[in-house]
């Protein structure tokens, strides 16, 4: 375990100074800054902040994982040569790398959120959402990385693939939920609606955050349902528990593949 | 000299008689005076007398009034209607009532126990007056010319079926409606079969149902109200001529709950108004001829639903402002008319520097017409999937209303 630590603590130092990083970090800053200082209304910034966190960080976290192993591909292979366990270096590469992009993300956005900490007082439990969502996008996501980095050595099919997974996520599965809905709009479909939601952790982190900004009222009974399972603490429960089983199921599979694979 | 001091003296007479036809006498209620009952003061009066109700509690059942009379509170009297009495039934022409408390009239589920009924009179006057947890507060029936200025209505209700209304009309004609206060009942202000009346300068708020609700009322005119919070919002329906000026509408938020639900509403006219954080800003259903203009929608759900056998509505300078949606229509076709309107989503150019945008702008998208027909697909709001499916609808539009389009958009917001 002390060796998976101390992996974590130069793969968080490395990576801090890296370029990439620091481009990250200043992307979230300036975004964050500008959407504030733009308007002075902080559920229009929080909501801008929302999409940046179930469109950009999706995104960011699959390809730059996913290239992260690329480019360590010699440094892995020379850990290897070492008496190190395959499970530490795995993680600790994954949470060197989890660890470097929640600190630019926390300070990116929060530092413009703290310095105008009185437009956001009514909303902190908002911000506080957004942040959860957040981690749970950027555990998720890297961890999709790194597993389809694993998966494929061709450095090209695993972009494609990493790109592909982002846009089913974030588009194709609303596509074939609309395309679900419309066919069969006949039938009652909210609890089958509130179910592929679950499934689908970008889903799961927008609607958990635009129902607490009243939207709810506008689906009628839809939203009833949403309020309802969402509202109360089971429904808090299970949205979390989907989304822990969303962060530690890559990560495991894709452990499990570097253990047995042939570099 | 005698001469003159003849005519003084006639006038003098003539002056204390005139004095004598309007005040009439002075009949005083209270504990320590003539009169120590309202109903004893009532049986003695005269046409043109003055009761005057000096502060305290009074239960007497119910009052009824059927002369010209002058009533006056003096530190607010409270007058209790036990929960099971109609207070206050007047039944004559030029009453005037003024300064009381009245609280606690009585439920009833069949009869409309109010705590000042006016029924079938002229020319009454109901000012500076204080209602509390009434069944019904100002009930007016077949009444004409009446005036219902400066009172404040409170209730607390929990159902609509155990709540009666703030300001009830039916079938009344001129009557004015101003600087009232009504909170926590069914309806705050309620017309039926009611003509050339104004509403002006009211405050509506937190009432069960709706803040303002009318029905075949035509030619009234309604300005610098104020509807907050109500459970349903505004609902006016089967009326001709309404003018609605200058008014507010706020916070009606939830899932059947409208800044103004209209329906069935032709050659009207909403001017000015401020409809600001409600569910639906504008609801508009089966009506004609209507004038939308110089009006204010911000922050609401849906800031305009436009069902499609509405004809001939008209929208023009009004401002639309960071709603979730701003228009849409169950329907591809469409008899209504947008023209020069603001829309903060709108994202073209003016190189001509005249104010209007060279490109122009279609509010409905394509995912609130979905929306409008199928509510559940509403989950996918602010999904990247739905941004994508409204650009393009934007760029070949197939599936939303060809005409219904704002061909000169404001570059800048309207100010009044």
């Amino acid at each position: 375990m002390s060796i998976t630590l101390k992996i974590i603590k130069y793969q968080v130092k490395d990576n801090l100074q890296s370029r990439w990083i620091i481009g990250f970090f200043l992307f979230f800053l300036i975004f964050s800054y500008w959407l504030i200082s733009f308007t002075e209304d902080s559920h229009k910034v929080l909501l801008s902040i929302l999409n940046m966190i179930i469109i950009v960080i999706p995104l960011i976290c699959l390809v730059f994982g996913t290239i992260y192993i690329y480019n360590n591909l010699n440094y892995i292979t020379f850990m290897l040569t070492q008496p190190i366990k395959r499970n530490a270096i795995y993680s600790g590469l994954y949470f060197g790398l989890i660890i470097s992009i929640f600190v630019c993300f926390i300070l990116g956005v929060g530092i413009p959120i703290l310095l105008n900490i009185l437009l956001f007082t009514e909303s902190l439990n908002i911000v506080i959402l957004l942040f959860i969502t957040g981690f749970f996008q950027i555990l998720i996501f890297t961890g999709f990385g790194f597993l389809i980095a694993i998966q494929n050595d061709d450095k090209l099919k695993g972009l494609g693939i990493s790109i592909f997974v982002w846009l089913f996520f974030s588009i194709i599965y609303d596509g074939l939920i609309l395309y679900l809905l419309q066919t069969f709009q006949d039938y009652p479909l909210e609890k089958l609606a509130l179910g592929l939601t679950l499934l689908n952790p970008i889903d799961l982190g927008r609607i958990l955050t635009i129902l607490k900004f009243d939207v709810s009222a506008l689906m009628g009974y839809t939203g009833a349902v949403f309020e309802d399972f969402f509202g109360n603490n089971l429904g808090l429960f299970i949205s979390l528990t989907v989304l822990l089983i969303w962060s530690i199921l890559p990560f495991v599979l894709g452990q499990k593949k570097f253990s047995d694979k042939d570099i | 000299m005698l001469k003159v001091n003849g005519i003084k003296f006639l006038l003098l007479f003539a002056f204390l008689s005139t004095l004598n036809v309007n005040f009439g006498k002075t009949l005083i209620v209270g504990k320590k005076e003539n009169y120590n009952s309202i109903k004893s003061a009532i049986a003695k009066v005269a046409i043109g007398d003055t009761i005057i109700i000096k502060e305290g509690l009074y239960r007497e059942g119910n009052l009824i009034i059927d002369k010209p009379i002058t009533i006056i509170g003096i530190n607010t009297p409270i007058i209790d209607g036990e929960n099971k009495y109609e207070i206050i039934t007047v039944k004559s022409d030029n009453v005037f009532i003024s300064g009381l408390r009245l609280i606690n009239s009585g439920l009833s589920f069949i009869e409309d126990n109010a705590a000042i009924k006016l029924e079938a009179v002229n020319n009454c006057t109901i000012i500076n007056n204080e209602f509390n947890n009434n069944f019904f507060a100002i009930y007016l029936a077949k009444s004409t010319n009446c005036k219902i200025i400066q009172n404040s209505i409170k209730a607390i209700k929990k159902t609509e079926t155990s709540s009666g209304n703030g300001i009830h009309l039916w079938y009344c004609k001129n009557i004015t409606i101003q600087q009232n206060y009504i909170s926590g009942h069914r309806d705050g202000i309620y017309l039926e079969f009611v003509r050339t009346s104004e509403i002006k300068n009211n405050f509506s708020e937190n009432n069960l149902r709706y803040g303002l609700h009318f029905m075949f009322s035509d030619s009234c005119k309604y300005s610098e109200n104020m509807f907050k919070h109500n459970g349903a919002g505004v609902a006016v329906m089967y009326t001709k001529n309404v003018e609605m000026t200058n008014n507010r509408f706020e916070n009606n938020w939830g899932g059947a709950s409208y800044g103004i639900l209209l329906k069935d509403i032709s050659d009207s006219d909403i001017k000015n108004n401020i409809f600001y954080k409600n569910s639906s800003g504008l609801y508009i259903e089966g009506s004609n001829r209507v004038n939308i203009y110089d009006n204010d929608f911000t922050e609401n759900g849906w800031a305009i639903r436009l069902m499609a056998n509405s004809m001939e509505i008209n929208f023009v300078r009004n401002n639309f402002i960071g709603n979730s949606f701003d228009v849409t229509t169950n329907s591809t076709h469409n008899f209504n008319f947008f023209e020069n309107n603001f829309w903060s989503e709108y994202k073209g150019y003016d190189i001509d520097k005249n104010g209007i945008g060279d490109v122009p702008f279609r509010p409905i998208k394509l995912f609130s017409l979905i929306v409008e027909k199928n509510r559940p697909t509403l989950i996918l709001l602010r999904s990247l999937f739905i941004d994508i499916l409204d650009a393009a609808e934007k760029i070949f539009p197939v599936l939303t209303p060809e005409t219904l389009i704002d061909k000169s958009p404001a570059m800048k917001r309207f100010y009044d």
